[in-house]
């Protein structure tokens, strides 16, 4: 990326989805366009331009974050996970990949319509399961007013965290399916296993 | 058992939950290796004159390969004169607040933003036109050769002697007012041009209306012209049309050489993208006061935006539907359509039902109160009976199926409804600070109103015994994969892994309509139905050649997907040995199907809402809906359509406006000042079934995309002016914040 003018170059190195991705990028460079960009994920969505509807919502280094508020350079060092990489490796459905049990909750629920805030809603709800394993409605809703829907009202969104949680609850050994990696390690990141 | 009315999880959904979904802006096609972004320069001002631009200095920007604007569209054909005609990039007027005026050509976005904002217009202020009064006013005028700025009038004032007899007549005016479609993917575009024929892949509702419209504007044949539709991440209307920001990159991307790339920001989107609704209503209503309604009549006038698009012909809906569930002996409506200088006004969920449904629901609210009755009980008493069915309104559609009455009767049932007026009737007694109200609505809207235009499909069952559908249909989150999958299967047999849909390619499709008006089940759906019915009987006859059997003799095992001689399971042929003998090309079916009438879907709703009397804080803690819309092929889908809908409806009721200060300015550009309903908002939905099919498709189905938009609209407000009727709170208008319903506390206390 030459470049003579708009802003200085920062070399990027971070783990995205468990592999690393390094790349030169200008400074004012956003998370969220070096995953879609430099990366080449674009699970990640972008939906507006004041942090407001979570389409980007990515997690880092375990926790929910959006992306477009975010700066590459800030992410540097750390660990991100997308909606590719939440999906557990291995043979499965169609997208290569087993789902992970909160999104095989939204496909059992109809937890999406057009899809596009989907990658997003799903990590932040990945997220609130982390910090709070058995939430209320209330508390769901809570957990997920910074992610816009237009589709589906929320109604089955809602449902569908519900339905994750008590699938969470009741396999806590073992979340996914047999012999793959254990979800709440995948989602809070090797960078809690680092030195 | 047949799979259809059966809950099926779709099969769009694990590559959407995993890799996500191919929205425009995600394509990293070979085609558009190297393509330049597109960057808007955009009208800061509601309204002016240009008298110059200078783009000197974003040339010069690292990065710009070119710059373009009005005068470098030398290319294009000649407007045809017509007033009001609107341009590809602004050239001698602005008239709206983010009205494309240049483009700017970079190697990447972010160059472009910093360019975009070094394009220096000269603008010459013009007085702003905001809202109806002002246009209607006429001192400024968008189109001064138009001579005014009221664009379309029809219908007329109700006759002398219409609300003769009536012991009541109220009458009052409020806005339905402006909202943002909001699909959470932005408007989106990439174009490439090779020996004279161009692609492009654009997020469209309907890609074979996108190639007749970009030809048309570029002055190509239709042939010269290829659009594609990946993903598309939600429409709600405002993807129907193909706006003059996606001709002008096909244009450029001609005009450059160079494959080109353009998504739009938040900010564009809710400045740029097309608005909804917009229409101030004076509703009139009178009868008796034992609660018969005798006359209604509906003056609308819509605010269409600066240029008229859709938002011309949206009055015609709502004075086709202005009479609702009701028998009236009176009914009549007039329109008058207006410019602004604001963001053109054109379909949204609904489009023109939503604002008949809130005009007449909110009027026989007012006639109620009047009269001292209950506002279910006064609607009982004025519906269309089951027996008046085909059943004309006077103004002039024709209900197809409907049953009003059971359906108010299951939702207040569902509601509990005396319940919930004794715990009302318990907190006005106690006088407690937050009260609870209830609100009623009953609808009917039309589905599939461009009916004629019907929906093509193609069915091809291939030497493997696969099976691909061809829609000219255009999903966008509807489920139509499933939908279309679940209809072949249910005629075929082949299993639902075995069959692909297919749409939005007009080389692959070259005719089709799309997906809007609550249209692709019925239209759509029966064109696969009609499909599948036919190869089936092409099939037959094949599979009679070969078993050597006469057709009558031979039956289709659903279960197992083959044909056989009837009752002897080792003759079975499979789908692959029967369409191995129609040639290479496999079995195939062209339908294009087209109904003799639209259907007529109809509903009622329940909301329940807690208002705060102290802050005037509403909110909704319950929602409790009948959409009955004939048949329901699979409950999975339809609820969800119901969901999104309610929550729409809800959020113009209660949250949702698009606002200008009187300079035109907007001050709901961004998603931190339009309030986009989130999950805390919303209580979840209590949905009821009930299905009276119709008669007009061999499905029986009616549309479902947009029926729980019109119905919570009107329920949800109700709700809220009823929490605080006992107060003396008569209407509020929507959205009903806790400024205004505060105010309207207040006012009425004083």
């Amino acid at each position: 990326m030459d470049r003579d003018q708009g802003g200085s170059l920062v070399n990027v190195t971070m783990t995205v989805n468990g592999a690393e991705v390094a790349a030169d990028v200008e400074d004012r460079t956003l998370l969220v366009h070096f995953l879609r960009e430099g990366a080449g994920l674009t699970a990640t969505n972008v939906g507006c331009d004041t942090t407001s509807c979570g389409a980007c919502t990515v997690l880092l280094d375990g926790e929910s974050v959006k992306s477009c508020t975010v700066l590459a350079a800030q992410a540097d060092g750390h660990d991100v996970v997308t909606a590719e990489g939440l999906a557990m490796r291995g043979a499965g459905e169609a997208g290569g990949g087993e789902l992970h049990p909160v999104q095989r909750a939204f496909r059992r629920e109809h937890g999406l319509q057009c899809g596009f805030c989907t990658p997003g809603m799903v990590l932040a709800a990945v997220s609130l399961l982390q910090e709070n394993p058995q939430p209320t409605e209330a508390q769901v809703r809570m957990g997920l007013e910074g992610n816009l829907c237009r589709c589906t009202g929320y109604h089955n969104i809602v449902r569908a965290v519900l339905a994750a949680a008590a699938e969470l609850a009741a396999e806590p050994g073992e979340p996914g399916e047999p012999g793959a990696p254990d979800a709440a390690a995948l989602a809070a990141g090797p960078a809690e296993v680092a030195p | 058992m047949s799979i259809l009315g059966t809950r099926v999880v779709r099969t769009e959904d694990p590559r959407l939950l995993t890799a996500g979904g191919t929205y425009t802006d995600d394509l990293r096609l070979p085609e558009l290796a190297g393509a330049l972004r597109v960057t808007f320069v955009r009208s800061p001002v509601a309204h002016a004159g240009i008298s110059g631009i200078d783009v000197k200095e974003a040339l010069d920007s690292p990065g710009v390969v070119a710059v373009l604007t009005a005068a470098d569209a030398d290319d294009l054909p000649a407007s045809d004169g017509r007033p009001a005609t609107e341009p590809l990039l602004a050239s001698d007027r602005v008239r709206y607040v983010g009205e494309p005026v240049a483009i700017v050509l970079t190697e990447d976005g972010y160059q472009g933003e910093d360019a975009a904002e070094l394009v220096s217009v000269d603008y010459e202020p013009l007085p702003a036109v905001v809202g109806v009064d002002a246009a209607l006013a006429g001192t400024s005028l968008l189109f001064p050769e138009a001579g005014s700025n009221v664009v379309r009038s029809g219908g007329g004032p109700a006759p002398d002697g219409a609300f003769d007899g009536c012991d009541v007549v109220v009458e009052r005016t409020f806005p339905n007012q402006r909202v943002a479609p909001v699909p959470l993917e932005v408007r989106a575009a990439a174009a490439t041009w090779a020996d004279g024929r161009l692609t492009l892949w654009a997020s469209t509702q309907n890609a074979q209306q996108a190639r007749d419209q970009v030809a048309g504007a570029l002055g190509l044949d239709a042939s010269s012209v290829r659009v594609i539709t990946p993903d598309v991440g939600g429409g709600f209307g405002a993807k129907i049309a193909t706006d003059r920001d996606t001709i002008v990159v096909a244009w450029a991307a001609r005009r450059l050489g160079r494959p080109l790339r353009w998504v739009e920001t938040r900010n564009e989107n809710l400045l740029g993208m097309v608005h909804g609704r917009a229409q101030q209503h004076t509703i009139r209503i009178g009868g008796s006061r034992d609660g018969r309604i005798l006359a209604y009549h509906l003056d609308i006038v819509q605010d269409c935006g600066a240029y008229p698009r859709f938002g011309l012909f949206l009055p015609t809906l709502t004075q086709l539907m202005a009479s609702g569930v009701y028998d009236l002996p009176y009914c009549g409506s007039s329109f008058q359509v207006v410019v602004t200088s604001t963001t053109p006004i054109s379909a949204y969920r609904g489009a023109g039902r939503p604002e008949a449904t809130a005009a007449i629901e909110r009027a026989v609210d007012l006639f109620a109160a009047e009269i001292g009755l209950d506002p279910a009980e006064v609607r009982r008493r004025n519906l269309v009976p089951p027996d008046a069915f085909p059943y004309t309104t006077p103004g002039g559609a024709v209900y197809d199926t409907g049953e009003y009455a059971a359906a108010l009767d299951k939702v207040l049932a569902a509601a509990g409804y005396p319940e919930l007026r004794a715990e009302q009737a318990r907190r006005r007694e106690r006088a407690e600070v937050v009260q609870l109200g209830i609100g009623v609505s009953c609808y009917v809207e039309i589905t599939a109103g461009d009916y004629s235009g019907g929906e093509t499909s193609r069915l091809v069952v291939d030497g493997t015994g696969a099976a691909t559908v061809y829609t000219g249909s255009s999903p966008h989150g509807q489920g139509h994969a499933t939908a279309y999958a679940m209809l072949v299967t249910s005629e075929l047999g082949i299993p639902m892994d075995r069959i692909t849909v297919r749409h939005g390619d007009t080389d692959e499709i070259p005719r089709g309509v799309g997906t809007y008006g609550s249209r692709s089940l019925q239209l759509g759906g029966s064109a696969v139905h009609q499909a599948a019915v036919e190869v089936r009987e092409q099939a037959r006859g094949l599979a009679a050649g070969l078993l050597e059997a006469s057709e009558a003799d031979l039956e289709l095992d659903l279960g197992r997907g083959t044909w056989q001689v009837r009752g002897d399971p080792d003759t079975a042929l499979s789908w692959a040995a029967v369409a191995g003998q129609a040639g290479p090309a496999g079995l195939a079916a062209d339908v294009d199907f087209k109904p003799a009438s639209p259907t007529f879907p109809f509903g009622a709703h329940v909301a329940v809402a807690e208002v705060d009397t102290e802050t005037g804080k509403a909110t909704l803690i319950r929602h409790v809906t009948v959409d009955d819309a004939g048949r329901v092929l699979n409950p999975v889908l339809a609820e969800g359509q119901r969901h999104g809908g309610i929550a729409q409806g809800v959020a113009q009721a209660l949250l949702e406006e698009v606002r200008y200060d009187p300079d035109g300015n907007p001050l709901t550009g961004t998603l931190a000042d339009y309030a986009a309903i989130t999950a805390t908002e919303l209580p979840s939905f209590e949905l009821v079934a009930m299905e009276t099919p119709t008669t007009v498709n061999p499905l029986g189905v009616k549309g479902i995309g947009e029926a729980g938009t019109i119905g919570a609209t009107p329920a949800a407000l109700s709700a809220v002016v009823d929490a605080v009727a006992h107060l003396g709170v008569r209407h509020i208008d929507m959205p009903a914040t806790p400024l205004r319903v505060w105010t309207a506390i207040r006012e009425a206390r004083s």
